[in-house]
């Protein structure tokens, strides 16, 4: 290389080294005056995967709401995950104001293992701090070919289910407690429904760690007949991925899925948030709240409005974990624990094999 | 040890850089890894016992070390083939084959393990051939071997690189004009500078592929027993907020790949150490 090149080589460099540093410093400085300049009152919402949809509209309305009833303005940020990875953050230190779960056991062990949430949180929002409900439901190729109509359909030979697994991801534990509690549901024993449960995973021949990630399986991959989902989720795989592909099935029975909210006493008392954190939650349970979680098709709690959207959501039989399964404490440890009846079933399965 | 620190050295400043470097091992390296060790000890040896023996646990041991092995020694073969490609021949396009190495480097390993599930899924570009012939990837642990071969690349091929490019080519010539056929040459005159390098590269693709968690698990279909690595049942044992149970996993891992490692860096000390005595 001779001098001259080498000199400008360096004179490059040089020339990076300030950009690099000047864009730096300003992109340091820039959020400290933004910073400055409002007083904004900030929460922020730790949720499940797949409700961002619905918070975006959410937290819009709420702003606005909120504005106008005392002037004040507030931002609501957002964070997503799977559940129980949510739960763990919020355990390790990440201040959320408010959680919106999409089960009770990620709040549960809020309270428990960490006291940042109060022992008596699912009393302090009406329906047990549950402002809207789903159900899994089956979502099939269009027409239907395997003729795929109740829970003993997936269960026969040669059926491919497609659902994430049970042990990682919130959905893949609904579906699994969902094949499980029908069998109780219509009057069969814990003995018939493990059969059952055993026939119905040997079906499943690909386990997701995520709910998003199943649907890409079974859509994009086009793997299985039948992929068991959040009824809210269909709604978004139609528009996402084509609403001609698919047929949606409403088995006899299913689980309710509840989606639980709580405020995170710890964090909003440190903040000085309460208030806000508190009519954020209340503010679900308004008209414009309930509306906004039918239109991203969330069952809603309140009955006047529920009954307006009726006909969104075909009536079929839908049992709580709570009164069927003891709650999710004890369906956790039942099933999903290590050596549960999920691990047994595998067991006996690769038991069989041999 | 001790004759090492007494001896001056003619370089200023071993004290300071010493106590550096081990500051900042501690800090980086060692003070996350005893939290671990301490998070573990909350657990009795026969739960230790029971929770790492378990048969779904034994049967990822065997997914995740057995495909990060196959996977090393594939890049071993392929990389060095690829590094020598790089460093001996001029040919158009050169620097921009030299560039899609680095790829996996810094592709996002969800990205990777998404893209890969694709092509070798059954209606895939690559899938859609195989799966006539019985071959099926996606979804088995031949899926988690792709992946892991495919992370690993960029590690044999950037240290073997260097080296052969220091290569004298007068020792190359010296063999020829005395008569040793090219396989010869390249068994006894190159191979031996190789080796080292060689498997240095592979130690590190090895415990890329033992960590990797991203990539894999898109491809893998995650069937208990089947097709399940270490680090997802780490995962699930978060999930159950057990910390202690998934730590005692992240022992496993780790007394096992500390001790591969160090078979793997004797083997080269044996190696570099034979080419010496030659």
């Amino acid at each position: 290389m001779n001098s001259l090149k080498r000199r400008r080589l360096s004179r490059m460099w040089r020339t990076n080294v300030v950009f690099f540093a000047t864009t730096m410093g300003i992109g340091l400085l820039l959020p400290a005056f933004g910073l400055a300049e409002t007083e904004d009152k900030e929460i922020l919402n730790v949720s499940y995967d797949v409700s961002r949809e619905f918070y975006k509209d959410y937290n819009a309305a709420f702003v606005k709401y909120w504005r106008e009833k005392t002037g004040q303005r507030v931002v609501v940020k957002q964070s997503h995950g799977g559940s129980s990875a949510q739960a763990r953050a919020v355990l390790g230190g990440l201040e959320a104001d408010v959680v919106t779960m999409n089960q009770e056991s990620d709040i549960a062990v809020l309270s428990e293992k960490g006291k940042l949430v109060r022992e008596d949180w699912r009393l302090r929002f009406p329906h047990r701090s549950v402002p809207s409900t789903s159900t899994i439901v089956f979502l099939v190729r269009k027409g239907n070919p395997k003729h795929i109509r109740d829970w003993d359909d997936l269960a026969k030979p040669g059926i491919a289910i497609v659902m994430p697994n049970p042990k990682t991801s919130g959905n893949g534990r609904y579906s699994f407690l969902a094949a499980w509690g029908q069998v109780l549901k219509r009057g069969g024993t814990d003995r018939e429904a493990r059969d059952f449960i055993r026939r119905f995973v040997q079906n499943v021949p690909v386990f997701d760690t995520g709910g998003r990630g199943a649907t890409t399986t079974f859509a994009q991959r086009e793997i299985g007949d039948a992929l068991l989902t959040f009824e809210n989720e269909v709604s978004l795989i139609q528009k996402e991925l084509g609403a001609d592909r698919f047929d949606v099935v409403y088995p006899s029975v299913s689980v309710l899925t509840e989606t639980p909210v709580a405020v995170v006493d710890a964090v909003v008392d440190k903040r000085g948030t309460r208030t806000i954190a508190e009519a954020y939650l209340e503010y679900l349970y308004s008209d414009e709240g309930q509306e906004l979680a039918a239109k991203h098709h969330y069952r809603p709690s309140l009955a006047r409005i529920a009954d307006k959207y009726a006909a969104r959501f075909p009536a079929s039989t839908l049992w709580s974990v709570d009164d069927l399964l003891g709650g999710w404490k004890q369906a956790i440890n039942t099933h999903f624990a290590d050596g549960g009846t999920f691990d047994q079933v595998y067991d006996e399965i690769a038991r069989q094999r041999k | 040890m001790s004759f090492a620190l007494k001896q001056p050295s003619v370089l200023p400043g071993f004290g300071l850089t010493l106590g550096f470097s081990l500051f900042y091992l501690s800090l980086i390296v060692l003070i996350p890894l005893s939290g671990m060790f301490i998070k573990t000890s909350t657990l009795t040896w026969a739960q230790f016992w029971e929770t790492v023996t378990q048969p779904r646990a034994i049967a990822s041991y065997q997914l995740t070390f057995g495909a990060s092995l196959i996977g090393a020694l594939i890049n071993g073969l392929f990389g060095s083939l690829v590094a020598w490609v790089l460093v001996r021949y001029r040919f158009p396009g050169r620097s921009f084959v030299d560039a899609l190495v680095d790829l996996p480097f810094a592709l996002p390993t969800a990205v990777a393990g998404i893209a890969l599930t694709a092509i070798y899924s059954s209606n895939g570009w690559l899938g859609r051939h195989l799966e006539p012939l019985g071959i099926k990837v996606a979804f088995t642990p031949l899926g988690v071997l792709v992946a892991l071969t495919f992370i690993g690349l960029p590690f044999v091929v950037r240290t073997v690189q260097p080296v052969l490019q220091a290569l004298d080519k007068e020792a190359e010539e010296a063999a020829i004009t005395l008569g040793a056929n090219r396989w010869q040459t390249v068994r006894a005159v190159i191979l031996p500078e190789l080796w080292p390098a060689i498997f240095t590269g592979m130690a590190m693709a090895f415990a890329r592929a033992v960590g990797e968690y991203g990539s894999v698990i898109f491809i893998a279909g995650n069937m208990p027993l089947k097709s399940e690595i270490t680090p997802l049942l780490i995962m699930t044992k978060l999930e159950q907020y057990d910390y202690a149970g998934a730590t005692a996993l992240g022992v496993v891992m780790l007394v096992v790949s500390f001790v591969l490692s160090l078979l793997i860096n004797l083997l080269q000390w044996w190696s570099s150490d034979r080419r010496e005595t030659h």
